[in-house]
């Protein structure tokens, strides 16, 4: 029945990191996310561990290697875009495999799809192990405005309810026999993107009626669920500061 | 009696330029129960909008209790007029039933013990008492239709509204959904196109059509009335005779 609310990133589970208080692992991921930026291109090493970091983490919140990759798949045209850099980019060239690319080419296309990797391996763990809500809770405890997480709620709702309305319109065409293997080789799925829309929009409209009805204002209340205890900090603190000593120890080892 | 919900003349055009609600009078004494029938489209959810204000009436007024129902007084309307819509999976966003259930407590303020305490009620009231810590995506149709009562009933609103209650509901669901009902004591409006539901509940019934009220009289009446049932796209169940079933209190 009903997969009214598709939660397509949310994994249900009961590891450490899903129950972490969201805030915690809000700030955690932004951490995170901003070491790995500032690693500097050449130090690979540093990447390697940021990424073994990650992995780590995705494996204690049981997350599956398939799901992952799956959702990595958003990263894709970053390394499309990444790949044509080393054969247009300009400056010394060097030959691989026949092909003559350009050095900083090279590094430039690292530096993208490494850092595109660490960074959506990161908002896939997150995403993954905090419910919308939760998010949000955790978003407006970390005291960012409420007109930005209710902004923020309301993409995710849509997103949600598009991902829902778009699985029920596939098994609706899969139920008469058209099961296309790729949702763009659909022809119907692209020529009913109108439908799609206005269905899903309808959709948003009454869940948000909904909301009203019960007095919603912008704001989600914090339902008091638990906030975040010293040592979930101290955890949080810890995972993302091994990400930053190891780019400050890159850039200041690459730096030298 | 005291009107719990007065509707004079509402009017009423969506955005699209479909009229939905033309000239709609209805008037809910406190306590009473009152079925909803018409056919697709006659405006009835529409109708169900305007009680809480998530549809402003172009023309014509809509008062609950002693209150107009305008832009400036909408949460106290909210926290009087519970509204319980036609697909549960519009009503239920939250990741647990607790937390569905106490989100609109929430947003009135309630916190701590006393929020916990609204939840427990509600629930119990459903009969749903053991699926606090449930995801409400993974419930049951029936499940799900009580909890999405329970959200609405933890606002101790005054009028209760559903919008088709017993669509997509087993008989033993129905049944229970008619128990949980029957033991409301609050003005309960019930959009419904199952009429033994409407006989089994309401002693009144109202048929809208065209965005207007065309018959209100005692639902057995309404029921017996097969040519006025025909003219709005209104059937009996084959074989259902009114007259045998047992009426409702
Ligand atoms: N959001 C909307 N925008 C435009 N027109 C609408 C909208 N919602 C409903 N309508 C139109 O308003 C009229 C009344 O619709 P409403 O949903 O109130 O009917 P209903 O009596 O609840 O029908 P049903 O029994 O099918 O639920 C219909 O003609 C419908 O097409
Ligand atoms: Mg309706």
């Amino acid at each position: 029945m009903g997969a009214g609310h598709a939660h397509p990133l949310y994994v249900h589970g009961h590891s450490p990191i899903h129950h972490l208080a969201p805030e915690v692992k809000i700030a955690a991921a932004v951490a995170y996310i901003a070491a790995a930026a500032v690693t500097p291109r050449q130090a690979i090493w540093a990447f390697g561990v940021q990424a073994a970091g990650v992995a780590a983490a995705i494996a204690v919140a049981r997350l599956g290697p398939r799901f992952v990759l799956r959702r990595l798949t958003v990263v894709v045209p970053f390394v499309a875009f990444a790949l044509c850099i080393p054969f247009i980019a300009s400056g010394e060239r060097i030959d691989v495999v026949g092909l003559s690319l350009s050095r900083e080419g090279l590094w430039g296309a690292w530096n993208v799809v490494s850092k595109a990797t660490i960074g959506a391996s990161v908002s896939i763990l997150l995403a993954g192990t905090t419910e919308v809500p939760r998010l949000l809770t955790g978003l407006s405890r970390l005291r960012v405005p409420g007109t930005l997480t209710a902004i923020a709620a309301f993409m995710v709702r849509y997103l949600e309810v598009i991902a829902g309305e778009l699985g029920r319109m596939r098994t609706a065409m899969a139920a008469r026999g058209y099961a296309p293997r790729w949702l763009w080789q659909a022809r119907p799925v692209a020529t009913s993107a109108g439908a799609l829309f206005v269905r899903s929009y309808e959709r948003g409209e009454r869940v948000h009626a909904a909301m009203l009805s019960r007095g919603y204002t912008g704001t989600m209340p914090d339902l008091g669920g638990r906030r975040a205890t010293a040592r979930e900090w101290i955890l949080a603190a810890a995972a993302s500061g091994v990400a930053w000593l190891v780019a400050l120890a890159a850039i200041t080892g690459t730096g030298a | 009696m005291s009107a719990a919900v007065e509707i004079r003349g509402v009017h009423f055009t969506y955005p699209d330029g479909r009229t939905a609600l033309s000239g709609l009078d209805l008037r809910v004494d406190v306590g009473e129960r009152v079925a909803l029938l018409g056919p697709n489209g006659a405006g009835k959810t529409t109708l169900a909008l305007h009680l809480n204000g998530i549809n402003l009436a172009d023309a014509g007024s809509v008062h609950i209790g002693d209150l107009p129902v305008t832009e400036a007084v909408l949460a106290d309307i909210r926290r009087r007029v519970g509204l319980v819509f036609q697909d549960a999976d519009d009503q239920l966003f939250m990741p647990t039933v607790a937390e569905d259930v106490a989100f609109g407590p929430a947003n009135l303020g309630l916190r701590g013990s006393e929020l916990a305490a609204r939840v427990t009620e509600a629930l119990r009231a459903v009969g749903a008492a053991d699926l606090g810590d449930r995801a409400p995506h993974h419930l049951s149709g029936g499940e799900r239709r009580r909890v999405a009562l329970a959200t609405v009933l933890a606002m101790r609103p005054d009028v209760l509204v559903l919008d088709e209650p017993t669509s997509g509901l087993d008989p033993a669901g129905h049944r229970e959904l008619v128990e949980v009902l029957r033991s409301l004591p609050i003005t309960q409006l019930i959009i419904t196109h199952d009429l033994p539901f409407a006989l089994e509940l309401c002693a009144r019934s109202v048929i809208v059509d065209g965005g207007r009220v065309v018959a209100d009289a005692p639902t057995s009446d309404i029921l017996s009335d097969e040519e006025l049932l025909g003219r709005h796209r209104l059937a009996l169940p084959f074989g259902f005779d009114p007259r045998m079933a047992r009426p409702s209190r």
